[in-house]
């Protein structure tokens, strides 16, 4: 049985002709549009147009929001995770669903959602803004928050995985040992996944620097407060196409730099 | 209870999973001793190690150690894995593959509160006890299946354990391997004061290293006692063929070993000096008379005692060397074997096992 399989797979090495050609086609889809907007960018006024008040603007708030999104999706996801894969609650598959949905739900209807719930009239925005005078929509914390939105389910689902597949005797022999659960946690489980840990939190990071709709429908678009790079780019594309090309640009090469820096053995741990 | 046992271990450890597992054991082990929990394969010995160690909660009955109660469902004790001091070397021996070996060591220490470098100069000193101090600063994967075993004893004792656990300690070694360092394991388990309990499928090692080996079959403990005595008399054909190996402890040279003043001829003769050899009963063959071709190892002696165990019959033949023998029902009848028979016995050079001992445990 084996032998004739094998023998059957042989002439399999060389790909069929129709498959290169698929292939060759799926692989210029991605290729055309970075190549169209290479052909569109202006080299010589680079450095000026980057250094536009939009363009920095925009550049400092996405680089603080999608940190400080990351970490939230750190200091909450991480938890999440282990609930999701190491403790046994009714309605653990409604949770492990729940948390994924923003990996599918397009990210607008996100944001929307999060308008119902948190906005001014919301179902807890209008409790929290009396007692608080706290207004996340259209201020830098709500780009936060719809930004965590879209983002930490990558680090929760890369995580879950991780936790699954540790082997969980390891954690008892740190505990035979001494170790506190927490100690556990910290010397054990947490440097034992870590590349999924630096893995999810770079994906995480990555998605939250590209992050729009949730964005713009939760937080709006305002220069300075609200603006990230992604909804710069928007803007400029309506008035400013060659900052747009520019920004764009920008975006291209952090994302590559990000997928270098993550290299192959991180990737594996996903 | 309030005996010599209240430093000791005395367990009685009940657990049930589904309708279908079931475990209920007692063990007692003073301090300075080493019982062997024998059994193949699923018959409950890792889930004894687990309730233990605090891993599982018992179901029913007991753990006191060191005079503490460390699990009792029915006083509601349970005292977690992190409040006992047992200390563990688990099978494959779990070394934190993210810590160099110090760092393994220390781990204990670590936890329990004792400031890094003073963890670190204790590690390191028990490093250099067991001969790894050029391991120190390498990574578990880098070391030998030797290395790693005497790291994950060094780490288990680091921490001054009541209770010293050892699984299967030697299953992950290769052949050559598992025998050196039997006999380092050995060593290094004297040097520990406390009691000590073996988890093996293996009788060779249960018999080197333990004080008393205790047979576990399918939850139960079907036999307790001293190492020959479960040689000796096996009480069911599974104790018989687990502890079935004759050992015989004497001193070799030139190809021969004096076992208490008889001569077994064995193959090579590099070996020298004080020895352990292994005969398989079966490996033995019974004649009415001196056999003929003249094998080097035949000698004349009496039947103590026959066993039939099924197909198979099971003699302790007595002077100048006892040992078990086992033959098929078959050749025992047409050899009209009764007990006091006078029989010839016969055994290969190359069906005794020899390999250099230097233990104490076998009288």
């Amino acid at each position: 049985m084996t032998g004739l399989a094998a023998d059957r797979k042989r002439p399999g090495r060389r790909p069929l002709p129709a498959l290169i050609v698929l292939a060759g086609l799926g692989l210029a889809l991605f290729v055309i549009p970075l190549l169209g907007l290479l052909g569109r960018v202006p080299w010589r006024d680079l450095p000026e147009l980057l250094s536009s008040d939009l363009v920095s603007d925009a550049l400092r708030l996405s680089l603080v929001t999608s940190l400080t999104a990351t970490g939230v999706s750190a200091v909450l996801g991480v938890p999440l995770a282990w609930m999701i894969a190491r403790v046994e609650f009714p309605g653990r598959a409604l949770v492990r669903g729940i948390v994924t949905l923003p990996l599918v739900l397009p990210p607008v209807v996100g944001g929307a959602a999060l308008l119902f719930a948190l906005g001014r009239r919301g179902v807890i925005g209008e409790p929290l803004n009396e007692a608080t005078g706290l207004l996340l929509p259209f201020s830098t914390w709500g780009v936060v928050v719809a930004t965590t939105f879209v983002a930490m389910p990558f680090l929760v689902i890369t995580l879950e995985g991780a936790l699954r597949s540790l082997d969980a005797r390891y954690e008892g022999a740190a505990a035979t040992l001494g170790a506190s659960r927490w100690t556990v946690m910290r010397r054990v489980t947490l440097p034992m996944i870590g590349p999924s840990l630096v893995a999810g939190l770079v994906l995480t990071w990555a998605r939250a620097l590209g992050e729009f709709g949730a964005t713009i429908t939760f937080a709006g678009n305002l220069q300075g407060r609200t603006q990230t790079l992604p909804l710069a780019v928007f803007v400029a594309l309506e008035s400013d196409r060659d900052t747009a090309v520019a920004i764009s640009l920008l975006m291209v090469v952090v994302s590559l730099a990000v997928l270098i820096a993550l290299r192959e053995r991180w990737w594996r741990a996903l | 209870m309030e005996s010599a046992l209240t430093t000791g271990l005395d367990a009685v450890l009940g657990l049930s999973r589904g309708e279908s597992f079931r475990i209920d054991i007692a063990l007692s082990i003073a301090p300075g001793r080493t019982v062997a929990l024998l059994g193949p394969n699923g018959a409950g010995k890792s889930t004894a190690v687990a309730a233990l160690a605090g891993l599982l909660a018992l179901d029913r009955g007991r753990i006191a150690l060191a005079g503490t109660v460390l699990d009792d469902p029915e006083e509601n004790v349970f005292a977690p894995p992190e409040a006992r001091r047992v200390g563990v070397v688990f099978q494959d021996y779990l070394l934190f593959p993210h810590l160099t070996v110090i760092e393994n060591v220390a781990f204990g220490l670590r936890s329990r509160g004792t400031g890094r470098q003073e963890a670190l100069a204790v590690a390191s000193e028990w490093l250099a006890r067991l001969g790894l101090s050029e391991q120190t600063r390498k990574r578990p994967e880098a070391l030998s299946g030797g290395q790693a075993q005497r790291v994950a004893l060094a780490r288990a004792l680091a921490t001054e354990p009541d209770l010293l656990l050892l699984d299967e300690p030697l299953a992950a070694l290769d052949v050559t391997t598992r025998v050196e360092l039997r006999h380092t394991l050995a060593q290094h388990l004297d040097t520990f004061s406390g009691p000590r309990l073996l988890i093996t499928h293996d009788p060779t090692e249960a018999f080197l290293l333990a004080d008393e080996i205790c047979v576990i079959e399918g939850g139960s403990i079907t036999q307790t006692g001293a190492p020959d005595d479960i040689r000796l008399r096996p009480r069911s054909p599974y104790v018989a063929d687990l502890a079935g190996a004759n050992l015989v402890t004497g001193h070799a040279s030139h190809g021969l070993v004096d076992a208490g003043g008889h001569l077994l001829h064995i193959v090579g003769t590099e070996v020298s000096g004080p020895v352990l050899a292994t005969i398989r009963p079966a490996a033995i063959s019974v004649h009415k008379r001196q056999p003929e071709g003249s094998p080097r190892n035949a000698w004349p002696t009496t039947i103590d005692l026959i066993e039939h165990l099924g197909e198979r019959v099971r003699l302790r033949v007595g002077d100048p060397l006892p040992l078990a023998v086992e033959i098929t029902e078959e050749s025992s009848r047409e050899l009209q074997l009764v007990r006091g028979s006078v029989i010839w016995v016969s055994v290969k050079a190359t069906e005794i096992g020899v390999e250099p001992y230097a233990g104490s445990h076998i009288g």
